[in-house]
């Protein structure tokens, strides 16, 4: 089972999201395409695991998305304009 | 491991298909809210589909060898990973747009704003 095209496809979709977020107007926008692409980013680790059969690789995957998780709460609560 | 190959090679294509449909309606929707509803429902439907091939192919391995190879790892572990992307990307695009709505972001060609009425009660 070959996953190199996978991981091409994924390239491309990350690539595709980032010229969102530096053409996007407005703050809210730009997190949105940065949401996204931590989510492609996700997925593109757990595939790598899978393709050079490194198990590390899942758990920095897991990492990851509980710290993206964060950064896009923290962002928010930013563009909502709270005071921390 | 045949069957488990055709399996993968479905969830492969149905989870690529919608990862480049939600990324491509980043780009197609006019203003912040319609692209949050493109990227995040279906960039999490194509990436279950995707970590679920992984799934079916390390827990083929471990099944057909036995023994307790790295492979039994993997798939816990990536099914971990699912679990944590599919509790964070619902609760942040709540917050994403619960923020762009209270900064005052207005979604195109928008007449009326219901919420923020009902808030000034």
């Amino acid at each position: 089972m070959t996953w190199l095209p996978v991981i091409i496809v994924m390239l491309v979709c990350i690539i595709i999201a980032v010229a969102r977020v530096f053409i996007g107007p407005g703050a809210p926008t730009r997190l949105v395409a940065f949401d996204t692409i931590n989510t492609l980013v996700v997925t593109s680790l757990v595939i790598l695991a899978m393709m050079f059969d490194q198990v590390i690789f899942v758990d920095v995957a897991i990492v990851y998305a509980l710290l993206s998780f964060a950064m896009t709460l923290y962002v928010a609560k930013y563009i909502q304009g709270d005071k921390f | 491991m045949d069957t488990l190959n055709t399996v993968s090679y479905v969830f492969i294509g149905i989870g690529l298909f919608f990862n480049l449909i939600g990324v491509l309606g980043l780009h197609r929707f006019p203003d912040m809210y319609t692209r949050l509803h493109a990227a995040t429902k279906c960039t999490t439907f194509g990436s279950i589909f995707l970590i679920a091939a992984v799934i079916v192919q390390s827990a083929g391995i471990w099944a057909l060898e036995g023994a307790y190879p790295s492979q039994s790892i993997m798939c816990i572990h990536a099914v971990l990973a699912l679990v944590a992307l599919l509790v964070t990307n619902a609760t942040s695009a709540h917050a994403m747009a619960r923020a762009a709505h209270r900064s005052g972001e207005k979604p195109a060609r928008a007449v009326v704003d219901d919420l923020a009425e009902k808030e000034n009660d």
